[in-house]
């Protein structure tokens, strides 16, 4: 994909390196067809496309040298892995693969069939030598969110033996709280031991900085979408969203910020991604990771625009802000416990907050229909979409539960289809 | 003249209508080349409008067809040809069972469909026929003969094949099988029937509507009339076409939608 041979950093990392060059060869082309062919596209998004050309180059490549300096890699799959903690024993933060059907058959060795996409990508990733961001960790911190990733991290640990589990409870009662705190406590020593640096109130106060402000840009960029005609389209708002959880926050922030600047120049002159009477859709449910647009996709292939994603990779990992204001470690553990806790994900009961942010993020953005987007035996967004619907009720929606595969593509495109014109009556 | 053409996961569907009448119509398999089949039944038309439908509308799109519309939209507007007043609708073809809420006005409400899976659909009928080796033409006939205290409890069409082998080899008379299957169609039909809810009526339309057992099922289980279309296959094919009929109409008179 990108101008640099890689292929001794690769082999490095003991990546299977003819699997690796179709992955990469796949992934250019599914970008090429569904990124590249938009017409209107901001100029900033340049930056993201080369993001994206480097996914597993330059990006990794930075990894390595940090790790040469010194520098931890974190691996997580969670928003609910505090990154002020990883950067303030300066480690590296990001997420591993787990957006496409590969190597399934030998994530099956290890886990059911019926096990929901993304859990089975991780696994599948590992196991067939496809992601350097794996390759390159020193730890893997998994969570307790569901019962396929809870029982996946087991076998991942036997076969990485670098997996850290951090206990997220399901209620949020006084007793629950208590818990999670004590968990964050258990990271930062963990994290203190692996990096062999103390964590500091202050090297936590300049990483709440950091994450805060790319928190800032990513909201941002949301209230931005809410202008009728969007002024970006919804697979490049998601691309950034995804691009947060890879990329050098600063830099990340930057550019973030840069394509948000170009974005208000849209809107005061009313340019519009999308067409006129488009149309304007939020998705809510599962995360998406990286590539995962097929939904996105048909959506806006179908003449809507996706307007915001309710999602993980979206408003719950950005809508709240660490609250700064601390001046000692336990304020500083107290004020970060809160801050996660404070996330909508479905595991928790009852989670009537997240309801209440569908409704808000339905008149924010002017939603004309929510699609709610569940992967298949992901049981708790599942089950939460018959709360969702109700929920917004009034508001057209559309409940779907898919994978990663292509085969139900056109199935989907004629729900979505017919969801357009139910909405445009 | 304008032409409705239902390009179907397996069969191809063309209606002609004039003046919101139906003037002729053909079925046939959908074969390798769905546009070029559409092409050939449409021979002898002289069609001012082509709307498409179905699984290939965006094929025909490319190749003939002036516009699309989707599966539910053209079977709530063909329903309503034959049925002015229905409110819900249960279109079974091959690879899709579509339920459609209709307001009064016959605009649609709401929809439900079924997810990746060929679970109650009429693939899964073929399939299953085949299985007990009977011709797809008299499977339904053969149902109605067989008691009905079996039951296919698996969802999935490739599981609920293991239970018709297993049933199979206990010796379970050939009908009793036939029966339960059409039952575990209808259940997942009546399903999704209850969860959008439905009125005084309910119309059958699509391929599978042609099966006596699954429409006697059907009317067995639910306590609303049950209209069946003649033939209830063109259902999609008519709405398309009366769809590209009422654009025509419309365009002069400045409606853009």
């Amino acid at each position: 994909m990108s101008g640099k041979d890689y292929t001794e950093m690769w082999k490095g990392l003991g990546l299977n390196l003819e699997n690796h060059a179709g992955l990469l060869g796949v992934l250019s082309k599914t970008y090429k067809d569904i990124y590249l062919n938009q017409k209107n596209r901001p100029r900033a998004m340049d930056y993201f496309d080369f993001v994206i050309s480097e996914v597993h180059g330059l990006r990794i490549e930075e990894i390595l040298n940090a790790k040469k300096t010194g520098r931890k890699v974190v691996g997580a799959f969670c928003v609910y892995v505090p990154e002020e903690i990883v950067l303030a024993a300066d480690g590296v933060c990001r997420c591993g693969c787990a957006g496409a059907e590969v190597g399934s058959d030998q994530a099956e060795k290890f886990i059911p069939r019926n096990t929901c996409a993304l859990i089975k990508a991780f696994m599948g990733f590992k196991l067939s030598g496809l992601c350097p961001y794996v390759e390159s960790t020193d730890l893997i911190v998994g969570e307790t969110t569901c019962d396929g990733k809870k029982k996946a991290y087991e076998s991942l640990n036997d076969i990485t033996g670098k997996v850290y589990v951090m206990e997220i409870p399901h209620m949020k009662t006084a007793e629950d709280r208590k818990l999670w705190l004590s968990e964050v406590k258990r990271f930062r020593d963990r994290m203190e031991e692996l990096s062999g640096k103390k964590i500091t109130v202050e090297a936590l106060k300049k990483a709440a900085g950091v994450v805060n402000a790319k928190r800032k840009a990513l909201q941002r960029l949301s209230r931005l979408r809410a202008a009728a005609p969007a002024p970006i389209s919804g697979l490049d708002a998601l691309l950034v969203n995804q691009v947060s959880f890879y990329d050098d926050p600063l830099r990340f922030t930057e550019m973030t910020n840069r394509l948000c600047d170009e974005l208000e120049e849209r809107v005061a002159r009313k340019n519009g991604m999308a067409e006129k009477g488009a149309p304007r859709i939020l998705i809510s449910g599962s995360p998406m990771a990286i590539p995962n647009w097929k939904l996105h996709a048909i959506v806006e292939g179908s003449g809507a625009v996706a307007v915001g994603e309710e999602s993980c990779i979206g408003e719950r990992n950005h809508r709240d802000l660490l609250d700064e204001s601390f001046s000692s470690m336990d304020e500083a553990m107290d004020k970060l416990a809160s801050r996660y806790l404070g996330i909508d994900c479905a595991c928790f009961t009852p989670n009537n907050e997240r309801f209440d942010n569908i409704k808000t993020l339905t008149k924010s953005l002017k939603a004309d229909g929510v699609i709610h987007y569940a992967l298949q035996f992901c049981t708790p967004y599942m089950m939460e979409a018959y709360r969702a619907e109700k929920a917004v009720a009034g508001t057209p929606f559309l409940r779907i539960e898919t994978d990663y595969s292509m085969e139900d593509f056109g199935q989907l495109q004629t729900r979505v289809e017919a969801f357009l014109e139910q909405i445009k009556g | 003249m304008v032409v409705g053409a239902d390009l179907g996961s397996r069969t191809i569907k063309v209606a002609a209508v004039e003046g919101g009448r139906l003037v002729d119509f053909k079925i046939a398999e959908s074969g390798y080349d769905p546009h070029l089949q559409s092409l050939k039944m449409m021979k002898g038309y002289h069609p001012s409008r082509i709307i498409a439908t179905g699984y290939g509308r965006h094929l025909a799109k490319r190749h003939f067809a002036d516009d699309v519309i989707t599966e539910i939209k053209a079977h709530a507007l063909g329903a309503r040809h034959f049925f002015p007043h229905c409110r819900t609708i249960v279109d079974v073809g091959g690879q899709d069972t579509k339920v459609i809420a209709l307001d009064e006005r016959g605009k649609v409400l709401n929809f439900q469909m079924n997810d990746k899976c060929a679970a109650g659909t009429g693939r899964f009928l073929e399939i299953m026929s085949a299985s007990l080796g009977y011709a797809l033409s008299e499977f339904g006939f053969e149902a109605l003969k067989g008691k009905d205290d079996i039951r296919i409890s698996s969802m999935c069409t490739v599981f609920a094949e293991s239970e018709v082998i297993s049933l199979k080899n206990h010796g379970t008379p050939k009908a009793d099988i036939a029966k339960a299957v059409h039952i575990s169609v209808i259940e997942r039909m009546l399903a999704m029937l209850v969860r959008i809810g439905y009125g005084d009526a309910v119309v059958f339309t699509g391929g599978v509507a042609k099966n006596p057992a699954a429409v006697n099922l059907l009317q067995k289980r639910i306590d609303v009339e049950i209209l069946v279309p003649e033939p209830p296959d063109i259902a999609g094919a008519l709405g398309a076409a009366l769809y590209g009929e009422t654009e025509t109409v419309k365009a002069p008179a400045g409606c853009t939608d």
